[in-house]
């Protein structure tokens, strides 16, 4: 399955997207971020367990909840964190923010703001990869809200067509937004929506790095094998609201409870590695020191870091001629 | 040697020319080849696009590089974008550009701003062309002359040609430019002949052209109206009058200074454009006339438009729709009245 080595990798990138999100929630809390931010607490290991099976040049579309595809996918943190404060020194040199946090040389497409956006984009990035014949994948990550927009659709019956190399991983964190998936579709397992264009589906726990690793691993190696496209729905939860300052109320106490207390994917997955001897508790114990000091580094440079000029508004509009 | 060529050969040639120069350019859309994938029946591309102006094309370079889509423009133009981001230098075809009703989303939120959002570190080097305008009696939703509207957003470039010869140096230059840039071709032009060069030639995109010299006046044009002026400036010199008839070739970039020139040297604006009137292009040119140029009007600035309706069906209604030779040649005299 994956080794001790990898386990402490895979352990590292949870509790980085964990802690980097809970640091962003105190920091919009204490005024010192602007904008939004749409967390990704809870679903870290469906990002985890899929990005582990990229390669650098795959690439991956995003949602509005585009922290944890980052920091799964390889994204500098200095450079996410600094582009959260709007700093110059930002990834995307403060001009795209959270909900367009990008950096296409790792193969990340950009976090959206348009929700079902970023499937068609993975389309065409797998459509890339099977014309120039490099090999490559592409993962579009989207929500449960998302398998209700018309790019959703247009997406899958294209690459499905084409039999082009790309995965569909559908995050089903029960809410798009505020409103219950089930009031949003008559269907309960949305990887239902596959027969429809005759593509490959498979349902994983989305709370289970393992299961997720697993499932991920049978639709990326389909795609690396020409045989096509897989939608994959992962079974999540956010912990947190929509977006911070997300007022709540649409959910029961009972059931977050439930989910936190029984479910969090870091105590899943600890409590599994831990089972198999592939982890121990001091070696996590010196990842967590390790991925706090990194993001404490990070969020104290970018707190330093300049702003932009006021003129920067004007660059990058178009390419140089 | 330039040779007569339609405006729809000089399409088909401008993409033979790309496809063979860049192993990148791929053509996407509905019907590009019609009947694709059909090879084993002794089909290959029963269509070529509904004018034919990607005819050959699948032949030559391949289903691969050549692909019918469905019936999906939001699918196939945000696979379009992110192909573009990714490495490919994708030419889609948006059948009409009143489809981007179903459709706009990749363009308007993705293509149009990726470059911005990412801080400047994507080249999204995308051609959509898309068969614009009114005069083939195709009514309401196959007829618009949205050009306005996509050269209102930043981050993209649109372009139109009126001429064969223009249409294939600019339809090269999009295609190699490495921003998105939306090419218009003008369903009424489609048929018209004209000399075309031979070989690989481009022609930079936000450069307007003087087609005619003259000096009472400036008639701006865009597509099929660049036609429509220079008609009417044949009209007005039977009168004695001389107009300069300048097409703009591309929305954005706009070719500011020219218009300005011609202005200069003319007293006198007339902008002809057969869409609607209201926050388009003929609006952006009587604004840059009067912000920039108003020490060199001797008249007010005249617009002729369509008037703010849909497109109408039956021919008598539709050629009541478009701006005319002589609706131009009115607007030109009712400015040397003001002046008298």
């Amino acid at each position: 399955m994956i080794s001790r080595e990898e386990a402490l990798d895979v352990y590292q990138q949870l509790r980085t997207i964990r802690s980097f999100e809970e640091k962003l929630e105190a920091l919009v809390m204490a005024g010192r971020l602007p904008g939004f931010l749409h967390l990704y607490v809870g679903q870290e290991a469906v990002a985890v367990g899929v990005c582990a099976h990229l390669r650098e040049r795959d690439a991956v579309s995003s949602t509005h909840r585009g922290h944890g595809h980052c920091i799964a996918k390889g994204v500098d943190l200095t450079g996410m964190m600094a582009e959260l404060f709007g700093r110059r020194t930002g990834i995307c040199k403060g001009k795209g923010g959270s909900m367009h946090i990008a950096d296409v040389d790792r193969g990340m497409l950009g976090a959206n703001g348009i929700v079902g956006a970023g499937l068609p984009l993975a389309v065409g990035a797998a459509l890339t990869a099977s014309v120039k014949k490099t090999g490559g994948v592409a993962v579009a990550f989207f929500g449960d809200g998302a398998t209700n927009q018309g790019q959703f659709h247009e997406s899958l019956n294209l690459a499905a067509a084409w039999k082009l190399p790309a995965i569909f991983v559908l995050e089903n964190n029960g809410y798009g937004e505020a409103t219950p998936t089930e009031f949003a579709t008559p269907l309960t397992d949305l990887a239902e929506r596959a027969v429809a264009y005759r593509m490959h589906s498979l349902v994983a726990d989305g709370m289970d790095f393992f299961d997720v690793f697993e499932k991920a691993g049978e639709a990326i190696g389909r795609a690396r094998d020409g045989k096509g496209p897989t939608l994959l729905e992962c079974k999540t939860y956010r912990f947190l609201g929509h977006f911070v300052g997300d007022p709540l109320g649409y959910r029961t106490e009972a059931e977050l409870a439930d989910w936190k207390t029984n479910r969090d994917p870091l105590e899943v997955f600890v409590a599994k590695a831990t089972e198999m001897g592939l982890v121990s508790a001091p070696a996590l114990a010196r990842i967590d020191a390790e991925v706090d000091a990194k993001i404490d580094a990070a969020i104290a440079a970018a707190a330093e870091a300049p702003f932009p000029s006021p003129e920067d508004v004007l660059t990058d509009v178009y390419p140089a001629e | 040697m330039p040779r007569e060529l339609s405006f729809t050969g000089a399409i088909n040639e401008a993409l033979h020319i790309a496809m063979r120069s860049d192993a990148d350019v791929i053509v996407l859309g509905e019907d590009v080849a019609g009947g694709g994938g059909r090879k084993d029946q002794g089909i290959e591309d029963a269509w070529g696009g509904p004018f034919g102006a990607t005819r050959g094309l699948i032949g030559a370079f391949g289903p691969e590089r050549v692909r019918d889509t469905p019936i999906s423009e939001m699918g196939f133009l945000g696979a379009a974008v992110g192909a573009a981001a990714t490495g490919l230098r994708p030419v889609a075809e948006l059948m009409f550009i009143d489809f981007l009703g179903v459709a706009l989303d990749p363009l308007l939120n993705q293509a149009a701003k990726m470059r911005y959002m990412f801080g400047g570190k994507v080249r999204v080097p995308l051609t959509v062309r898309t068969n614009v305008g009114a005069g083939n009696c195709t009514a309401s939703q196959h007829s618009q002359a949205l050009y306005g509207f996509t050269a209102a957003i930043p981050g993209l470039k649109t372009v139109i040609p009126s001429t064969p010869a223009d249409a294939k140096g600019l339809l090269l230059a999009s295609i190699r430019d490495d921003a998105p840039v939306v090419f218009c071709e003008t369903k009424s032009l489609m048929n018209l002949k004209g000399d075309v060069p031979e070989g690989d030639y481009e022609i930079p995109l936000g450069l307007a052209a003087v087609v005619r010299e003259g000096g009472d006046v400036t008639l701006v044009g865009l597509g099929r109206t660049v036609h429509t002026s220079l008609e009417a400036a044949a009209k007005l010199a039977a009168e004695g009058i001389e107009a300069e008839v300048v097409d703009l070739r591309s929305l954005y970039p706009l070719d500011e200074a020219t218009v300005l020139e011609s202005l200069r040297r003319t007293g006198r604006v007339v902008v002809v454009d057969e869409a609607t009137p209201h926050c388009g292009i003929a609006s952006e040119i009587a604004s840059l006339c009067v912000d920039r140029g108003f020490d060199f009007l001797d008249a007010p600035v005249k617009k002729v438009t369509a008037p703010h309706t849909p497109v109408p069906f039956s021919p008598v209604l539709e050629e009541a729709y478009l701006p005319t030779a002589d609706g131009v040649v009115e607007a030109v005299l009712e400015q040397l009245g003001w002046n008298r």
